[in-house]
């Protein structure tokens, strides 16, 4: 039994604080390609496209059946033997491809669930007054199901944020591959990953006053 | 003027629809009567396409579609032609009062926004809503919801107007402001298709009354003919269940 050296924990934050902007990005470069890939299928899910159907069915029950870490390494390690256009893909690029396909997956049954949630009688009214469907989703659909799918999305968006620690794996220094080099030099393991663990919550822990917001925002809608 | 030729409807191999001719001139106001179950809603449904029909002519004004091979945008035309109003109100719940009607009017018709806002108050002030423009329909009550449902319909200008029992879903204390609302309507000469169960009001608006049964048209006239001296059997019935 030791004590924690507190003063190394101290020095480290700015350290690893550095690389939050990385871990940050990732998430959000994945959560926006997400968004829209996982819009696309939940569209596609609801009007089910019969040339389509079957393979977007396919793709979200592959991601949602395996493992992220599983679908990284296949992405980053395994598919370049395979396809050779994939050979100069880097770390980074990589590690937002696998989350965004991984989450998209997700996501779309969050968003199709939401879509199909809004009063069938709205779908016919938008139709009565002769909207294209393309209207019907744009104006009358989809900014309902918005509103009520956004908290879920949200969690989404944190566990993507905890997700992009599995980048490490592919060779990224972000934050826990940083912490990961710094307590390989110090022998320090407990106090740097324990400070990484500390700035991850803190990180989540803003997001959620964020979302709590959010959901008192979302729950007086359309109430005036 | 709208004319229906030979429109048939089934769900599930049972026929809900059979064989339906009705041809309404320029300003009549139809209402159509009959036990529950016989199509009546399924007939406006079909004339705005939200039930596909199987089979007919449909032709409201300039559109004219054959049901059997309807085209996307033969469907538009003709929805474009006739205005909707629901049993249960069916407004964006997304959009204000005001917004439900100008909804149609900018993104369908393509007005500039400015106008269709002062359409939008116009109509609003016809229904006696003109407080209520900036509400959600959440926190209107069946009544209120139930006419600027009717104003959304009436703002399009639409050649015909569909009410599908429109004051089925109201409580009883509602039923008032909504029939008010369609007499001022019909003091315009608006053609109007109306399903009701408000003989009362059926009897006093119509001027021509259809009584459907089991899919068909099996008898319509004036109002007092239909009430006062009704000639089929099932329609006697059903007027019998009614005052009884």
């Amino acid at each position: 039994m030791r004590g924690l050296d507190l003063d190394y924990m101290l020095g480290l934050v700015p350290v690893i604080l550095g690389y939050v902007p990385l871990t940050l990005g990732m998430a959000a470069a994945g959560m926006v390609l997400a968004l829209i890939l996982a819009s696309l299928l939940a569209v596609e899910r609801v009007f089910r496209l019969p040339w389509l159907d079957w393979a977007v069915v396919l793709f979200i029950s592959f991601f949602r059946g395996t493992p992220l870490l599983v679908q990284l390494f296949l992405f980053y390690y395994g598919l370049p033997q395979v396809l050779s256009v994939l050979t100069s893909i880097d770390g980074v690029t990589a590690a937002i491809m696998g989350l965004t396909l991984h989450f998209s997956a997700y996501m779309a049954e969050t968003i199709r669930a939401a879509i199909l949630g809004v009063d069938r009688s709205q779908w016919e009214a938008a139709q009565s007054i002769g909207m294209t469907q393309l209207q019907m989703m744009r104006r009358i659909i989809l900014p309902q199901a918005a509103r009520v799918a956004a908290p879920t999305l949200v969690n989404y968006f944190i566990d993507m944020i905890k997700g992009t620690s599995l980048a490490f794996t592919l060779g990224v220094t972000e934050m826990m591959g940083a912490a990961q080099k710094e307590a390989a030099g110090s022998f320090l393991y407990f106090e740097a990953f324990l400070v990484v663990a500390l700035i991850y919550w803190a990180m989540v822990e803003l997001l959620s006053q964020g979302q709590k917001r959010l959901e008192t925002y979302l729950n007086k809608a359309y109430a005036r | 003027m709208i004319s229906i030729r030979g429109l048939t409807k089934s769900f599930n191999g049972t026929a809900v629809l059979d064989g339906i001719d009705l041809d309404i001139a320029p300003g009549e106001r139809v209402v159509i009567i009959g036990p529950s179950g016989t199509g009546k809603s399924t007939l406006l449904r079909c004339l705005n396409f939200l039930d596909h029909p199987d089979a007919g002519r449909i032709t409201i004004g300039e559109v004219t579609l054959d049901a059997a091979r309807a085209t996307r945008a033969e469907i538009l035309a003709l929805r474009r032609r006739s205005a909707f109003v629901f049993q249960n109100y069916a407004l964006f719940a997304n959009k204000t009062a005001k917004e439900n009607i100008m909804e149609a009017l900018v993104t369908v018709q393509g007005r500039p926004k400015a106008e269709a806002e002062a359409r939008a108050l116009e109509v609003l002030a016809e229904t006696g809503l003109a407080d209520k423009a900036d509400s959600y329909p959440a926190s209107l009550s069946g009544g209120q919801q139930q006419r600027v449902g009717i104003g959304r319909a009436m703002a399009i200008g639409a050649e015909l107007m569909l009410f599908d029992e429109p004051t089925s879903a109201l409580d009883p204390e509602w039923v008032g402001e909504v029939l008010d609302l369609m007499r001022r309507v019909a003091a315009r000469h608006q053609t109007m298709l109306i399903v009701t169960h408000e003989m009362q009001f059926a009897r006093e608006i119509a001027d021509r009354v259809i009584f459907m049964h089991g899919g068909k048209i099996v008898e319509e006239g004036a109002p007092e003919q239909i009430f006062g001296a009704p000639k089929d059997e099932r329609l006697q019935r059903f007027l019998k269940r009614l005052t009884h």
